[in-house]
């Protein structure tokens, strides 16, 4: 770096002056007379990045007027561990793992959208037991997320017990994902071509059992809070973004469907049995921080309609796509044969080998689009291995958001838009 | 089935739906801009799933303000670049969706290694992060752009972390916390 860069920035200088700079740098004047400080006084009040209303590691910088924020700029990246990188230095097979880490409040969602993106690469078509656990895990790991998001801003807003109800349901659902892959958080559930393991015996009952449970808690969530003076003061027209806003920063999910644009990937762009099912699409109009609750709180109880039919409908059979190239073989043909040892050894060391082209896949997952960018030069590894988050775009989005809003509604908007610090830095 | 044997990428859905509707917006993209548009990749014939427009450098804003006001390309999905290691080095990748019918499209611009290229922010305010990440991860300056800053690494990172030619292993070093820039603030 060169001395003209580095007399840009503060350095070897104490911490906190590094960090905040001098007084006489940001022309805070602290005047005398306290009736006069909120004319023209500007404070700055630094946010994170380990702040427990963050809801991760990142940072928003705010510059105040009074109680109003002026201007702000929001920074990440603490979390940043080159997963883009690490995509063209692995195999798809070792890929899987990835995925988990990027929004972990729903990893099966990002397991199924990967394991999606590399089959519609190779044209592998997966066995219909196996999609309709894909779409169960999706549609479970929604209800979680959402419970996570909604029940986390009531808490930054200061209704703690809200919170507590649907973290019940949520540590029930963790233990039905136990059940089927033996994590509760990091699933890595999905295979290229099928599944890791078939779902217990009785498994869809428990799931129905639990959904059961969650819709009278959510309809016990939703009359607690929902229409509550205190929430509704606080979170009517507060942080609007609106259609045209929405449209311009990329916004997706139930952000975007909160200020009424009508796009939901799973009607609009059916993958999997998508188009088999019945379910409704909730918009709000708005776009404040009520609507982005009322669209999520809408949403769980569509998504597990959603699981119930999906319960239903399923049936035995396999979980694996009949292909050789992506079948990892069974522990006893590995262990018995030469042939299966051989294929069990090339299958983990040198992955199997992607047709050459490129591919844009993308699933509603719980905060939005997300999307596989995969371009393959026809290696056991991808070339470029984009992934499009939908939090990136829409953390973008809080500093027109909060612009003219409260220092208070700064917790409230960033809760609303359920940023994920995972998925934010990739 | 050998390893080895391409097998055609599947899109089924895409390709019904939007064929002819893309074949049109092709025709009509190519007498619009006639040379500007270098080539332009299909679905169904080549191996991609979306069309790919290769346009010129010079053409690149005018082609997405007609995509986006004449043919409803209106929403920037996702915005990358690609280090593909031949004579012009980089691919800037732009997705576009159509928020009335949700078609797709795909438009790319090769560029040369320190070539820069204007920024898109004037059409997509949102596109000023991902141009960040851009200049981040692979070095490509975009002229015009008002905080050009790194994204996700340090500031004082050295290096572009996915271009091809970075080293996988290493380390650098700060003692120091990430020093803000007070002129962001004022």
């Amino acid at each position: 770096m060169s001395d003209s860069e580095n007399k840009k920035f503060i350095n070897d200088v104490p911490l906190d002056i590094a960090r905040f700079g001098l007084p006489g740098q940001y022309n805070i004047s602290v005047k005398q007379d306290s009736d006069d400080i909120f004319e023209d006084s500007k404070v700055f009040v630094n946010i994170g990045p380990t702040h427990p209303a963050m809801h991760g590691a990142f940072r928003c910088m705010a510059k105040l007027n009074g109680e109003i924020i002026e201007k702000s700029y929001c920074e990440f990246g603490y979390t940043h561990r080159g997963k883009e990188k690490l995509g063209e230095n692995r195999t798809y097979h070792q890929y899987v793992v990835y995925t988990d880490r990027l929004n972990y409040c729903s990893s099966l969602i990002n397991n199924v959208t990967y394991a999606m993106a590399v089959e519609r690469m190779m044209g592998i078509e997966v066995p219909e037991r196996a999609i309709w656990i894909r779409m169960m895990c999706a549609e479970i790991a929604r209800v979680i997320d959402h419970l996570i998001c909604v029940g986390i801003n009531a808490v930054d807003l200061g209704a703690f017990s809200y919170f507590l109800y649907g973290y019940h349901q949520r540590e029930k659902a963790y233990t039905l994902i136990e059940k089927l892959c033996g994590a509760r958080l990091t699933t890595s559930y999905t295979r290229i071509g099928g599944l890791m393991a078939d779902a217990p015996d009785g498994w869809e009952k428990e799931v129905k059992e639990w959904v059961k449970e969650t819709e009278a808690v959510i309809e016990e969530m939703d009359q607690l809070l929902t229409e509550n003076r205190i929430w509704l003061k606080r979170t009517k027209d507060v942080a609007i973004f609106n259609k045209e806003q929405c449209l311009k920063y990329s916004f997706t999910g139930p952000n975007a469907r909160a200020a009424g644009i009508d796009i939901d990937l799973r009607r609009d762009q059916p993958c999997m049995f998508y188009d088999k099912i019945d379910f409704d699409i909730p918009v709000a109009q708005v776009g404040d921080v009520f609507d982005r609750y009322f669209v999520r709180m809408e949403e769980m109880k569509q998504s597990l309609k959603m699981i119930t039919q999906c319960a239903d409908r399923i049936k035995k059979g396999p979980v694996w796509a009949d292909d050789k190239r992506t079948r990892i073989p069974d522990k006893d043909v590995v262990y018995n044969t030469m042939e299966g040892l051989i294929h069990h050894f090339k299958f983990f060391m040198t992955g199997f080998k992607v047709p050459p082209g490129e591919a844009y896949t993308s699933f509603e997952a719980a905060n939005g689009e997300l999307g596989f960018y995969i371009i393959s030069k026809g290696d056991s590894s991808a070339h470029r291995m984009r992934i499009r988050s939908p939090s990136f775009w829409h953390y973008q989005g809080l500093d027109p958001m909060i612009q003219g809003e409260f220092i208070a509604d700064l917790v409230a908007a960033l809760g609303s838009i359920n940023v994920i610090a995972g998925e934010l830095d990739r | 089935m050998d390893v080895n044997t391409p097998v055609p990428t599947i899109y089924g859905y895409f390709l019904e739906k939007f064929g002819a509707l893309w074949d049109q917006q092709t025709e009509e993209l190519k007498a619009d801009f006639g040379e500007k548009i270098e080539a332009i990749l299909k679905p169904g014939t080549d191996k991609t799933d979306l069309p790919i427009i290769f346009v010129s450098k010079n053409g690149f804003h005018n082609l997405l303000t007609v995509l986006k006001e004449k043919h409803g390309y209106s929403f920037l999905t996702d915005y990358t670049a690609s280090d593909e290691e031949t004579a012009p080095r980089f691919h800037l990748i732009v997705h576009l969706m159509n928020p009335e019918n949700k078609a797709r499209i795909r438009v790319k611009v090769k560029l040369n290694e320190n070539e820069t290229i204007a920024t898109l922010i004037p059409i997509w305010p949102g596109a000023n992060w991902a141009e960040r990440e851009i200049f981040d991860m692979f070095g490509i300056q975009f002229e015009g752009h008002p905080d050009l800053r790194r994204i996700l690494m340090d500031i004082r990172w050295e290096g572009h972390p996915l271009r091809k030619d970075y080293p996988l292993r290493g380390y650098q070093v700060f003692i120091t916390p990430e020093p803000l820039d007070p002129e962001l603030l004022k």
